[in-house]
């Protein structure tokens, strides 16, 4: 008797099964089509694809060339070139950013560099896509052309 | 309605005219092979493809979407792939028994394909004991995978292979002792008279409860037989790397999956034969109109949505169930699906005569 309660309970349980995996079947697909659905945009604000600086619209960013990025860095990725600019209304000389230099290929999207920022100068965006031709573009400038440090400190 | 031996029967005439009576036999059976080869291969690559989307969308994927549109095409770009593959000569293998045991495996399928009917009149050939010709040239497969495992020179194929003969010849019975049941209630084993009788009500509620279990034995015990979903023991690759097709490539592995693929389609066809009626379109006693309409649909189609539905089925299990370990796959046959099933040809007898 225990043997033919056993089948019919263990039945049971089989179909419970065959109930969970048809309503998988009739869920929403998780994949993704990538190449057709690149102007889709994905709600994950925290995901790191690329390393930016911001700029606003007076082409200004914020970064200091303080160095402490490229300090913090532990590969090595971040470069900072800088060059002294002679500044007109105290008369000094000042250190100012020249190259931000960003090396993809040695980036391992660790977030330490943006942590540490004590301006907040380098933040991250979701473009995903770095695949390129040529070993020499992995190097990015991340400041653009003739850019210049905010004034006092408002954007 | 329309009877396709009369197709038939035209060709025969038309050859006739032109050929003597020997040389007419030989261009027939000509027809027929090409015609079963062509249609066995079309429809692997089908149910290929069936099995990669449905799979697919068990496991909330989209399944093969790149080739063609929504990948239609990508079992064909298999085919073309493992056409185009070398066949590799493994040292220490007995070339004969390797050979032969790809052959064994695709004819057993072939020629129960053959004796399927697919439509009215449209079968290869009619036995008229064919129910046991489908129960011994399925099993015939056993020993081309038996062969198979043991001309590889392989433990892991000698493994998957031994495990396929205890699985395969014990789930023979409980599979053979449903079909019984059809058999009593029909009264025939000619698969032609067993479909016509289930003009009005299919077998599967006529015989009421016994054949509802004997429906449910079948499945369980046909999946078994075809070694795939919870019964892939014999090539679980997870304990043994592919097991009695580890050492076979190129084309050879393409012939062992073809007739794993058209096994579960022989499986499901035979079901839908015997218990849901093969071709015969739903009837219903008393509503002429609604079976006039359900006859201008073709019988074709109505076989080949059953076997859908029990193709589908046979997947649903597939992704449900875990691996069965050894032992309890042979006691799931010998301690409850063999008394079940002899139990229930009993029952049957009393509800044929009282009920």
């Amino acid at each position: 008797m225990n043997h033919i309660k056993n089948i019919v309970v263990n039945i049971l349980y089989l179909i419970q099964g065959m109930y969970v995996t048809i309503l998988n079947f009739f869920r929403k697909k998780l994949t993704e089509q990538y190449p057709e659905n690149r102007g889709k945009v994905f709600p994950y604000s925290r995901f790191r694809g690329t390393l930016v600086m911001f700029h606003n619209w007076k082409n200004q960013h914020r970064c200091t060339a303080c160095g402490i990025c490229q300090l913090n860095c532990p590969n090595g990725t971040i470069k900072i070139i800088t060059k002294n600019e002679l500044s007109e209304i105290t008369g000094s000389c000042k250190r100012v950013l020249d190259k931000y230099i960003y090396d993809v290929g040695s980036c391992t999207f660790c977030s330490i560099c943006t942590t540490n920022c004590p301006q907040n100068a380098i933040t991250w965006e979701t473009g995903f896509e770095h695949a390129i031709f040529n070993r020499s573009r992995l190097y990015k400038k991340l400041n653009k052309e003739n850019s210049s440090l905010i004034k006092n400190g408002k954007i | 309605m329309f009877h396709f031996s009369i197709v038939l029967n035209c060709v025969d005439k038309f050859l006739h005219v032109y050929f003597t009576d020997s040389c007419v036999l030989f261009i027939d059976f000509f027809l027929v092979g090409i015609f079963i080869l062509v249609f066995y291969a079309v429809l692997a690559l089908v149910l290929i493809y069936l099995e990669r989307k449905i799979c697919a969308f068990f496991q909330c994927r989209l399944g093969p979407m790149r080739v063609g549109p929504f990948g239609i095409f990508q079992p064909v770009a298999d085919m073309i792939k493992i056409l185009l593959k070398e066949v590799i000569k493994i040292n220490g293998v007995d070339v004969f028994l390797f050979r032969l045991a790809i052959y064994l495996v695709i004819i057993a399928s072939m020629c129960t394909f053959g004796a399927i009917p697919f439509d009215r009149g449209l079968h290869v050939i009619d036995f008229n004991m064919g129910v046991f010709y489908f129960l011994s040239i399925s099993s015939i497969g056993v020993v081309g995978i038996l062969l198979a495992g043991w001309a590889s020179n392989n433990k892991y194929t000698i493994i998957g292979a031994m495990r396929s003969g205890a699985q395969l010849i014990s789930y023979e019975l409980s599979c053979g002792l449903s079909l019984m049941i059809i058999v009593i209630l029909s009264g025939s084993l000619k698969l032609s008279v067993i479909v016509e009788q289930q003009f009005y009500v299919w077998n599967i509620f006529r015989g009421g409860i016994p054949t509802i279990i004997a429906f449910i034995v079948y499945l369980i015990s046909g999946h078994a037989e075809t070694n795939r979903g919870p019964f892939d023991l014999p090539e679980a690759e997870s304990e043994l790397t592919a097991g009695y097709h580890t050492e076979y490539s190129g084309i050879q592995f393409g012939f062992f999956y073809l007739a794993e693929y058209l096994n579960m389609f022989i499986v499901a066809a035979i079901a839908s034969t015997l218990f849901l009626g093969g071709w015969m379109p739903l009837h219903i006693i008393g509503w002429d109109l609604f079976n006039e309409i359900m006859d201008h649909i073709p019988p074709i189609i109505w076989l080949f949505s059953k076997i859908f539905v029990c193709i589908f089925l046979a997947l649903w299990v597939r992704w449900t169930m875990p691996r069965l370990r050894i032992d309890q796959l042979l006691k799931l046959e010998w301690k409850i699906l063999m008394p079940i099933s002899l139990v229930n040809i009993l029952f049957m007898f009393f509800w044929m005569m009282y009920l």
